[in-house]
């Protein structure tokens, strides 16, 4: 089953190597993988749909976790999330196919950002079930050029993924949404629980409900 | 003769050393992770992250120094004493920096030595070891090194050289991408393109190769940032957003955990060497002696808890007792502490362990339920688990179970047949063991020999295994020996090796000569491979493809180095050579002569399920030895 994880890392180089290698070196199959700057100079967030069962999810998530570099990691599991990728496609595109092709992307909601004698580039944004349909109705046009950027994902609602506020591998339990509870800002640091630290998400699994 | 210190003294490594040297430099000394749980003080109580100990911040303390003389002050300020190396062009500005003699620093005759030297004085001591080579060569030799200490989780830091940094990239004499290179053997590594990151990136590869599950940290430094100075205050925190720590474990966990083994009535425990690396062996004992429960280690446990003591079980595994295999087997709780469901260890994964319920005590969360699925984790430090799960133990009398385990043990001991002309190679052992008591520091290559020293020294005291056991390094035990000692000056360290193993890195007999490092080796000469030969014989219909060796006359080989060589290939010498050797104040090889024909039983095939193991002599006729020992009980 295809999977999304995203992962918090710290911005420097061979950190991308790192995780790309772990991947290749435990015979984990990446679908894609997207690394971009986040709102922090010092972090960035990288996407990745892996394909793989769920033990096998827990312990990509797991080996993520444990590099030094990588700072969060979570897994889309159990949580409704949002996710885009963005396509650029250059079709062979004659005077008399070119009206249909535009009113195409306009069904598609894509933009024509590029229109030639003999072609026109289209960019296209969206979930990737709808980037593989409209790939599927302009092939026979002629795809000249095709360039995906591969997923990038965010969960819905309040819960947001950041320095604080949130367990370290992935596991979203300890922090209810997005904005840290006030306790946890006591001193400016965030507090453990009474227990000492935060279950980890093994513990959680393997704790039946109540 | 040397003497052994207690298991009680060893180890205490990290924090003793670097209290001593506080001490010195006048700063605050942390409390010693050993004393108990105030040990907590190693960790910032706010981010659960670890701290040094001493304040950190930004200082102007560095101004006016170049990295090199960074570095070795560092060094020293962290409690190092020793160090193990080679120079060369890059790292000449480091080495310059060394005769001022602050650390003690043993030359080797190659960097894999000076790789597998400061892995076996990490060993012996719980503190890091540290290396120091060049760039390119000397650097890509520390490889094996690197990767054999980070199957192990052994703390080690690992200074190469690099060249200039305005040429990295430029196929530059003696450069290699040598962080690319050790990314996936390290913990950590580091290129250092600034010398302002210098003392930060130290803080860090301390912390990171000592806390959490160890491991070794590679940081590489070009020689500019060695030779340029530091000119303005800067910060030496460390930063490591994204390291976790995980400590105490957690008490919803660890009283389920408990539950289940209160309830057990054939439960055992499965102690690996992460319990070593926590000094969690006060808690094994007092588990197992609290809860009432059997013990078997792997082969990088044993020493975790005394062999001589009835509860234990010895090692489990493909060369495992039979006694803790079937016990593992049979067993209806299996608690896993610091270990990792290696499949030397647990054979056929689909028949492991079938009726049993697993607790799995373990630092590292991607340990758990990566090989075998987990009932119960406990995340957390061995030691710090154990002590918590011990307040909530019932003893239980389990008499049937123990009444098996004993029938088990009086029907498989380990045992062998001395009926050769030449010694057997467990008799060489057992002698050995018998002379010594246990009190020593034994290391190993890897193959044959490496079992047979698992099977038959009685295994007594933390630490005084010291073997490759993920990688399975051979060569490894000469330098670890040499690195052991250097780190345990005043006691026995005996490498017990094989003879294949022990020629690939033989050339730091040299450096023992050179050091006067009171170094035994022990050769198990079979003039085989001898693993390899006997997966032959037994797999491979016995075409004995390119396993047999010619070996030199070790002990005159010995003698060339300026190093006592003896050679011995009589049953009737064998004490009296093992005496002498033992005796004799320097370091000494002995040459043991020793049957080739000779198997590893009992055998896991790989494939088959613990329970399938074969059994040797042991399933035709009564065993005739292994009695020297007792009944092993």
């Amino acid at each position: 089953m295809r999977h999304v994880i995203t992962a918090l890392v710290m911005n420097e180089p061979g950190v991308l190597a790192h995780v790309a290698n772990m991947f290749s070196a435990r015979g984990f199959n990446i679908d894609s993988l997207v690394v971009g700057r986040t709102e922090d100079p010092q972090l960035s967030r990288m996407t990745i749909v892996v394909v793989a069962d769920d033990r096998t999810l827990d312990q990509v998530r797991k080996q993520l976790a444990k590099i030094v570099t990588v700072v969060k990691v979570r897994d889309y599991r159990d949580t409704p999330f949002v996710s885009r990728d963005l396509m650029l496609v250059k079709l062979s595109a004659s005077p008399r196919t070119r009206s249909e092709i535009i009113e195409l992307a306009s069904l598609f909601r894509g933009h024509v950002l590029d229109v030639g004698h003999n072609s026109l580039t289209v960019e296209l944004s969206g979930e990737e079930d709808k980037l593989d349909a409209f790939i599927d109705l302009v092939r026979p046009y002629g795809i000249r050029e095709l360039a995906r950027t591969g997923m990038i994902a965010m969960a819905r609602g309040g819960h947001a993924m950041s320095l604080v506020g949130e367990d370290g591998d992935g596991t979203s339990a300890s922090a209810p949404s997005g904005t840290v509870p006030p306790l946890a800002q006591a001193g400016g640091r965030p507090v453990r629980a009474a227990a000492g630290r935060m279950p980890t998400q093994e513990e959680l699994e393997a704790t039946p409900p109540g | 003769m040397s003497t052994f210190t207690s298991p009680a003294g060893a180890a205490k490594g990290i924090g003793s050393a670097r209290n001593k040297n506080q001490e010195k430099s006048g700063k605050r000394a942390p409390e010693s992770r050993a004393d108990g749980q105030s040990g907590d003080s190693t960790v910032d109580s706010g981010t659960g992250l670890p701290v040094l100990g001493w304040p950190t911040g930004r200082t102007d303390r560095y101004i006016g120094k170049a990295g090199a003389e960074i570095m070795l002050q560092m060094l020293v300020e962290h409690g190092v004493t020793d160090a193990f190396g080679y120079p060369g062009g890059a790292i000449l500005p480091t080495f310059d920096q060394l005769y001022k003699k602050q650390i003690n620093f043993i030359l080797v005759r190659h960097e894999q030595g000076a790789g597998h030297m400061a892995d076996g004085y990490a060993r012996a001591t719980g503190k890091p070891g540290i290396v120091i080579v060049t760039s390119g060569p000397g650097a890509t030799n520390t490889v094996t090194p690197l990767a054999t200490a980070y199957m192990d989780s052994i703390p080690m830091i690992v200074f190469s050289g690099q060249v200039r940094t305005y040429m990295i990239g430029n196929d530059a004499f003696q450069e290699a991408d040598v962080t690319g290179i050790t990314r996936p053997v390290t913990k950590r590594n580091y290129l250092v393109k600034n010398v302002h990151d210098l003392p930060r990136i130290i803080n860090e590869a301390f912390i990171i190769a000592t806390t959490g599950r160890p491991g070794p940290v590679l940081i590489d430094l070009p020689v500019d940032v060695t030779t340029s100075r530091v000119e303005q205050a800067i910060d030496d925190t460390p930063y490591l957003p994204g390291y976790k720590l995980y400590r105490t474990g957690h008490s919803r966990m660890i009283k389920q955990a408990m539950e289940v083994i209160n309830r057990a009535e054939r439960p055992v425990l499965y102690v690996g060497g992460g319990a070593i690396l926590s000094d969690a062996w006060k808690e094994v004992r007092d588990l197992a002696a609290t809860a009432n429960i059997p013990c078997t280690t792997t082969l990088l446990g044993v020493g975790a808890f005394d062999e001589h003591d009835p509860r234990s079980l010895h090692m489990l595994g493909m060369h495992g007792s039979a006694y803790a295999n079937y016990a593992v087997q049979e067993s209806d709780c299996l608690i896993a502490v610091g270990a990792r469901f290696d499949d030397r260890v647990t054979g056929n994964l689909k028949l492991f362990a079938p009726k049993a319920k697993i607790i799995h005590v373990d630092i590292d969360p991607s340990s758990i339920s990566k090989n075998v699925k987990v009932d119960v984790p406990v995340v957390g430090d061995a030691k710090l688990c154990l002590a918590e799960m011990i307040e909530l133990a019932e003893a239980k009398p389990r008499q049937a179970w123990f009444e098996q385990i004993a029938s088990w043990k009086r029907q498989f001991p380990f045992s062998y047949r001395n009926d050769s002309e030449l010694p057997k190679p467990q008799a060489i052992i057992e002698t050995i063991n018998q002379v010594t008591e246990g009190k020593a520091y034994f290391t190993t290559g890897v193959g044959q020999h490496q079992m047979w020293v698992a099977q038959f020294i009685r295994w007594r005291f933390p630490r005084s295994m010291i073997t490759s056991g993920g990688l399975g390094t051979m060569g490894y035990g000469l330098p670890a020996a040499i690195g052991a000692q250097v780190g345990r000056p005043n006691d026995l360290v005996i490498d017990i090796d094989g003879d294949a193993s022990y020629i690939m890195t033989a050339m730091e007999l040299a450096t023992i000569r050179q050091f006067n490092l009171p170094v035994k080796v022990a050769i198990l000469n079979n003039r085989f491979q001898g693993m390899v030969r006997q997966w032959q014989q037994l797999f491979y219909g016995g075409r004995f493809s390119n396993s047999e060796m010619v070996n030199p006359d070790f002990a005159a080989m010995a003698e060339s180095f300026g190093i006592r060589g003896m050679r011995c290939g009589r049953k009737e010498d064998v004490r009296k050579t093992v005496e002498a050797m033992i005796q004799h104040p320097g370091p000494c090889v002995v040459d043991f002569l020793c049957e080739t024909a000779e198997n590893v039983y009992p055998m896991v095939p790989s494939g088959k399920g613990l329970h399938e193991m074969e059994l040797g002599l042991l399933a035709s006729a009564p065993p005739n030895s292994g009695r020297e020992l007792g009944s092993l009980a």
